[in-house]
């Protein structure tokens, strides 16, 4: 049903070769197959519009009138640009404070317990001293999916399975590193939509009860149009500090990434790759505007250029 | 200008000459189903066809193109004419037992949705029998077994970390002795590119059909509501391995409207048959279409 990204890219690049000079019309018509590519990538439309609109720009400024190859210089531009947008180098965490209190959180099902589990193993495994906090009392089982993970990575689990209240289980963590030594504590919260009030409620509540150096909110890669109005909800009311971005061993796009950059300002700081707790990686900006443009060869041929 | 820079600027003009929708109003329009993840695609062809509609048979005025509109969203949404869950949970004129597989990518709401459905059922005066066949992620049968209490139906489970083919056969051979109604089988989440969890389900049907061939009845792909153009690969690939027969769209109590199952539904005819719209046990609904399309258009 769908052209790949690969043949929108390709078919403009083939309205321009041959042809010397780039002419206002050639370059409106390439850049709305790129606006498509985009959208076709859960681009948000908004978002695409404006970026698409800036790149125009920019191909007519530059010196792409007396190009060789106009058309992979457009690609170049386009591939430049979105990079520069999803910012430049991956940045760290913040860890401050004794203990540093990072806190998880996002919508249903996005993956904060198994990247809480992932994180906790890669701080353990640069001979961190963390505790995970099981705030979720809500989702059935969800302390014990967080203790199974705990287990796997020899990380200890702090929860309170009778309690009600998230607030007081995420204060007595920290309560409880303090006394134990423990120097992290990753606070992995319940899913929760932007629009539920209670529940935003509460994690605002937690957050100023717990003070965390970090939060950041988690992301599902295969996220569409919706992801901005989410990020920029759970902005104004946490004001995170970073993206995490999950499932990307998928063949999502991730055009979200992109949107929620845009929309929020934030940078993404990992990425989730699989199930198992090794499988988080560093976010790349070059790889991910790859990605979201579906450029294989594509990339390659640019780099030629 | 504006109209040259729009994807479908071309067409709204063609429309603009022959009556009297004007461009602006197809702008809206195709924001509104770009918006709720219809994608470009299926946009492109629904504004055909109301092109179409309104050369053939004049309107005069954007309440008309309105009821036009939802009218043609709605015929992309392939109905469900099989069997008859289309106005409730009603299990009569099926087979006995009968055996839904509920398959699905990582966090989709697979699990919620089978609890759901078994209180459903329950509800009716039902027997149902719960697999849990996600032996794979870290408590994954706890979570099912807490909805089977929930809903107080029986849960097959073998523990953690085993065959989820011998949990499937199990769950489907304790229905028939039981004589339940309804078997449900939970299983892992997996991303459609991992070509041997995809085998795996293939396999978890060849056992349960040793046992009851026609089984399973009923293979439900559940599509998280707020996932967007990935759902069409989705839906094509656990088609590819596993017959899929309908859908359930979860989350829609949140902003995401789940406008891409209007292309799935029309390119695979797969019809929608529930949505999940919460995480509480009564938070399941079937599928209406014209509903769902009114959606749409809500702010
Ligand atoms: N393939 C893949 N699966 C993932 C990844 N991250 C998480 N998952 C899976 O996605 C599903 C949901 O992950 P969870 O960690 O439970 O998500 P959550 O956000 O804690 O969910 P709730 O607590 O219910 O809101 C599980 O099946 C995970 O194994 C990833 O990067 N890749
Ligand atoms: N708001 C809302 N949340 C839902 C809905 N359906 C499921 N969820 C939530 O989404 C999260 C994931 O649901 P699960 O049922 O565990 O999803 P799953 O597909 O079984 O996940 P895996 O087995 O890990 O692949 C949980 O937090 C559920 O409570 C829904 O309709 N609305
Ligand atoms: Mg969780
Ligand atoms: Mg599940």
């Amino acid at each position: 049903m769908f052209e790949s990204l690969q043949d929108k890219l390709n078919k403009a690049i083939r309205t321009l070769k041959g042809k010397d000079r780039i002419s206002d019309i050639n370059v409106a018509a390439t850049t709305k197959e790129v606006r498509r590519a985009l959208v076709d990538a859960d681009v948000n439309f908004k978002v695409a519009k404006e970026i698409t609109d800036k790149i125009r720009e920019k191909a007519l400024d530059q010196k792409i009138l007396i190009a060789v190859e106009p058309g992979q210089m457009f690609v170049k531009i386009v591939h430049e640009e979105l990079t520069a947008l999803m910012g430049g180098q991956a940045e760290a965490i913040n860890i401050k404070g004794d203990p540093a209190v990072i806190l998880i959180a996002g919508l249903q099902g996005s993956g904060k317990t198994t990247f809480s589990g992932k994180l906790a193993h890669m701080l353990k495994r640069q001979g961190r001293q963390v505790l995970l906090a099981a705030c979720d009392i809500y989702r059935p089982a969800a302390i014990d999916q967080l203790k199974v993970l705990g287990e796997q990575i020899g990380v200890e689990v702090y929860s309170e399975p009778d309690s009600k209240n998230a607030v007081s289980i995420a204060q007595n963590a920290v309560a409880h590193a303090k006394k134990s030594g423990k120097k992290i504590v990753i606070v992995d919260t319940a899913g929760r939509l932007a629009v539920d009030e209670v529940m935003m409620q509460e994690v605002e509540n937690i957050k100023s009860s717990i003070k965390p150096s970090e939060i950041l909110f988690v992301v599902d890669s295969m996220t569409g149009q919706d992801a901005v109005n989410t990020a920029k909800t759970f902005n104004e009311r946490l004001n995170f500090d970073g993206v995490v971005l999950t499932k990307l061993d998928g063949d999502a796009r991730g055009g979200a990434a992109l949107s929620i950059r845009q929309i929020v300002d934030k940078p993404i700081k990992y990425i989730s790759t699989g199930e198992k707790m090794e499988a988080l990686d560093s976010f790349y900006p070059d790889r991910m505007a790859s990605r979201i443009l579906g450029m294989g060869d594509v990339l390659s041929l640019v780099e030629r250029a | 200008e504006k109209s040259k820079e729009s994807i479908f600027g071309k067409i709204s003009r063609a429309i603009v000459g022959k009556s009297t929708v004007d461009e602006d109003v197809l702008d809206e329009l195709e924001d509104i189903l770009i918006s709720s993840d219809v994608g470009v695609g299926t946009t492109v062809k629904i504004i055909k066809r109301i092109e179409e509609r309104v050369a053939r048979d004049k309107y005069t005025g954007t309440s008309e193109l309105d009821s036009i509109l939802r009218d043609e969203i709605a015929t992309l949404l392939t109905e469900n004419k099989s069997l008859d869950f289309k106005d409730s949970f009603e299990t009569d004129n099926l087979p006995k037992p009968y055996v839904i597989m509920v398959v699905g990518v990582n966090g989709a709401g697979k699990t919620t949705t089978i609890g759901k459905l078994a209180h459903q059922f329950t509800k009716r005066g039902k027997k149902v029998v719960l697999g849990a066949g996600d032996t794979f992620r870290a408590a994954a049968v706890d979570q099912l077994k807490t909805w089977g209490q929930r809903a107080g139906v029986l849960v097959i489970d073998h523990g953690m970390n085993t065959d989820p083919a011998a949990v499937a056969h199990d769950a489907v051979k304790k229905g028939v002795e039981m004589n339940a109604d309804v078997v449900i089988i939970d299983t892992a989440g997996r991303l459609h590119t991992k070509v041997n969890l995809m085998n795996e389900l293939s396999k978890i049907k060849r056992v349960m059909q040793k046992f009851l061939p026609e089984a399973p009845h009923e293979v439900l792909l559940v599509l998280d509501g707020s996932t967007g153009q990935n759902a069409v690969i989705q839906a094509r690939e656990f088609t590819k391995a596993t017959d899929v027969t309908a859908l359930a769209i979860t989350k829609l109590d949140g902003t995401a409207k789940g406008g891409v199952v209007i292309g799935i539904s029309d390119e695979f005819k797969i019809p929608v048959k529930y949505i999940g719209v919460g995480e509480k046990m009564d938070d399941l609904q079937v599928f209406d279409r014209a509903q769902f399309v009114d959606s749409l258009f809500k702010k």
